[in-house]
């Protein structure tokens, strides 16, 4: 130990390596990072192992904000229940609502015209870009990046106007009904879009300015959290994680529906699957979501908004003065609801984390017998340990962050 | 050498300064001094003083739930609704430097004891604010693994209603908190329509 | 989706290397194809469609349960499984009673199924034999009964109404 005191401070300082600090250190620490910690992704406790400072092993437990949706549905008519599905992954809420209206709808075996359809495309693109502007906001927050929380929080602001003005709230509008949705477009709302997307590829552009060519950047998430694309796919991984390891799987192509295979758009795809890559497919997802809605926009189509099916759909709001049939149907359908008859079905989306299914089992009567939704978060965090093991804290974390859980999905 | 004198204008910023001097050293005599102390000085109690201090500096405590979360981060990290105008934009996340808790988002029962135990953990003087529909009273989940309302088990101070509430309604709640630090709290709607005698007794 | 005749084919390739007694029931409705299948033979049914079968379902996307309660056998497990490569989704079905719920576990044969195992045990009881760490997931670990069956009560507080009023205790009391 005295030779080691002769030694100037300096060169003390550069002798000592990570590799003889895990020799010495060969006591394992079991810490909490528990269910309230600053890396806000909600209420997410993860039971992690440290050696030193690298992490050997990690559980993440998870319930805390478990609020028995699910069984609340089964006591809700079905137009009742969007607005319960949708605060379950509480990003990305026309997805939610999305899914569920697709396994009623192919119950009842509707038809949703195509205004209605082109209308739903463009707020679930619009509400991947709200989603994933959200992420890299609070990613990069946990990663050190502080400018891109203002950023991300402002542009994202822009889009929640846009969801204002055509369902009239920013959050959790219930904007999509089993039949199509319920309020066509304002005047205005083209306009505003348009100039939205004019905005975004300049601030995309900003992002990957502050952010691509950034050293410490590169340096916190290229060649961290490397998963096995093999171990992802029996993990049952998918969305933006399973993309940049480099499988193209996205539902939107694979299995489109509401006519989400009349758009010219293509799917990012990284190489490695290490946070540098999720990040660059995630960004790169937003400019093509913006592709979207611009085609969305030019080829709009004329039509109704709902189906026509008054036994699924409220009437117009004009017809009730003169036609008595409109009355009784728009009496049944907010008393009693439609009735559904008895069948299964599951149907899934691209939410902006992966695929979003929801399965619902109907019995006849007008209240769902069991709404389950598969969400991605969920069978996402498996991937976690696999993601950590090896890795020092900080990029633990920044793989939490890449991860992206919405701990509303996770717990449902 | 050249010395010129400027003559300086009534109110200047200058003129100001030497008379607080002058007031400071003793140096006014009876009108001045009268005059100087009804212009310049303010009277008041230190409990006052405290409040106005603490309530233009609330720490909140860095904690979401749910969905009320993000707009609580909306508020906090957006540059519309920006919360470091009333000066509380300073989030701590350790519960023994933080005085004020935004509870957002859902409590669920496997929840509820660590929020008691991060609101034990908050040193005096503290508040809550129960956000959302959802910490005030469960909002529309009227089910097992819900706490009807955070006042079952926290005392809170402010509801903000809303699915989530917007980030106006978040900072008009913030506000509202503010006033009842300086220790006046309107009654709100009872008081600006003069109807007393309508409050519920059970 | 296989369509119905497809779905019997796959019906009579998984009696032939399973077992004559491993498929009860096949179910196409709504361009949705399900088969039954009988509890115990669940493990080996989900590996043989993964390995063995001319058009193999490679991925478990959702692993959910669901309580048919008016029919018996009453608690059923739904794995809804996918093929990538046809973009095609397949679901198979177990139906176990009340008194004894137990099945085989599938995480050997597809590792996503940790989590949803668990789900399943935390909401419905249902026990996977063989799961490395079943325990509750989403409740807390000491929860008694399980929540999500249809005759667990829903919980929460009655709401107040003029109706109800004066019979229902308040916070306050």
């Amino acid at each position: 130990m005295t030779e080691a005191l002769d030694v100037p401070y300096r060169e003390r300082e550069r002798s000592v390596t990570m590799e003889s600090i895990g020799e010495e250190h060969d006591e394992l620490l079991t810490i909490n990072i528990g269910p309230h910690h600053p890396a806000t992704h909600g209420v997410l406790r993860l039971l992690t192992t440290l050696e030193g400072e690298i992490v050997r092993d990690v559980t993440p437990i998870i319930g805390y904000v478990h609020t028995g949706i699910e069984k609340s549905c089964e006591d809700q008519q079905y137009w009742k229940v969007i607005p319960f599905v949708e605060r379950m992954d509480y990003l990305s809420y026309y997805f939610n609502a999305m899914a569920f209206c697709l396994a009623v709808e192919s119950l009842l075996e509707e038809e949703v015209p195509a205004r209605a359809q082109w209308l739903r495309v463009i707020h679930l693109e619009l509400n991947r870009i709200a989603s994933h502007l959200f992420w890299i906001a609070t990613g990069s927050l946990d990663i050190g990046a502080i400018t891109m929380l203002w950023w991300g929080c402002r542009d994202r602001d822009l889009a929640l106007d846009l969801f204002e003005m055509s369902g009239g709230q920013r959050f959790h509008t219930r904007y999509f009904q089993v039949g199509g949705v319920i309020e066509d477009i304002p005047p205005g709302f083209e306009e505003m879009t348009r100039k939205f997307i004019k905005t975004m590829y300049t601030r995309i552009e900003q992002y990957l300015s502050l952010l691509d060519r950034n050293e410490i950047w590169l340096q916190r998430t290229k060649g961290t959290g490397i998963v096995p694309l093999e171990t992802l796919l029996q993990l049952g991984v998918t969305g933006p994680l399973l993309r940049a390891a480099g499988h193209p799987w996205d539902l939107r192509k694979a299995m489109p529906h509401s006519g989400y295979e009349n758009f010219d758009f293509t799917v990012p795809v990284g190489t490695v699957g290490d946070n540098y890559d999720r990040f660059r497919v995630r960004v790169e997802e937003m400019r093509q979501s913006l592709r979207i809605v611009e085609q969305a926009l030019d080829g709009l189509p004329e039509g109704p908004y709902i189906t026509a099916n008054r036994k699924v759909a409220l009437p117009p709001r004009h017809e009730l003065a003169t036609s008595m049939e409109a009355l009784i149907h728009h009496f049944k359908l907010v008393t009693e609801g439609f009735r559904v008859p008895a069948g299964e079905s599951y149907a899934a989306v691209e939410s902006p984390r992966g695929e979003l299914g929801c399965y619902v089992l109907a019995d006849g009567s007008s209240k769902p017998a069991r709404v389950h939704v598969r969400d991605p978060s969920f069978v996402n965090l498996q991937a976690l340990p696999e993601m950590a093991r090896g890795h020092l804290l900080a990029d633990f974390i920044t793989c939490v962050a890449m991860l992206d859980p919405i701990l509303g999905g996770v717990d449902r | 050498m050249e010395v010129t004198r400027t003559k300086i204008d009534g109110d200047s910023l200058r003129v100001r300064q030497l008379k607080a001097q002058q007031l400071l050293r003793g140096e006014l005599e009876d009108a001045d001094l009268e005059r100087e102390v009804e212009q310049r000085l303010l009277f008041t109690k230190l409990e006052t003083a405290q409040n106005w201090a603490r309530k233009n500096a609330l720490f909140p405590l860095g904690f979401g739930l749910a969905c009320c979360a993000i707009e609580m981060i909306t508020v906090i990290g957006s540059p519309r609704n920006d919360l470091s105008r009333f000066g509380a934009e300073v989030t701590r996340f350790s519960p023994r430097q933080a005085d004020l808790l935004i509870l957002s988002g859902r409590v669920s029962v496997k929840m509820a004891p660590i929020i008691r135990r991060l609101y034990e953990q908050m040193l005096e003087p503290k508040w809550v604010i129960a956000m959302g529909a959802c910490s005030s009273s469960a909002g529309m989940f009227n089910n097992y693994a819900v706490v009807q309302g955070a006042d079952k088990f926290l005392p809170v101070d402010i509801y903000v209603p809303g699915c989530p509430p917007r980030p106006e309604a978040l900072i008009y709640g913030i506000m509202k908190l503010q006033d009842e630090i300086m220790g006046d709290p309107s009654m709100g709607w009872r008081e600006r329509y003069r109807a007393e005698g309508t409050e519920e007794i059970a | 989706m296989p369509d119905a005749t497809g779905l019997e084919l796959i019906a009579q390739r998984v009696r032939e290397s399973v077992g004559d007694d491993s498929v009860t029931d096949t179910i196409f409705y709504r361009g949705r194809a399900t088969l039954d299948v009988a509890p115990q033979s669940v493990h080996d049914v989900i590996a043989y469609l993964r390995d063995d079968d001319q058009e193999p379902w490679d991925r478990l996307m959702s692993l959910h349960g669901v309580d048919y309660l008016p029919a018996e056998p009453r608690l059923g497990v739904h794995y809804e499984l996918l093929s990538m490569e046809r973009a095609d989704r397949f679901n198979v079905r177990t139906r176990v009673g009340v008194e004894d719920p137990r099945l085989p576990t599938v995480v050997d044969v597809h590792p996503t199924a940790n989590f949803q195992e668990r789900e399943v045990y935390d909401m419905f009881g249902v026990v996977f034999e063989g799961h490395p760490d079943l325990r509750r997931i989403l409740m807390p670990e000491d929860y008694e009964g399980y929540p999500q069956r249809r005759d667990f009560p829903m919980g929460g507080e009655p709401v107040i109404y003029t109706f109800n009023e004066p019979k229902l205790p308040r916070w306050y009391d």
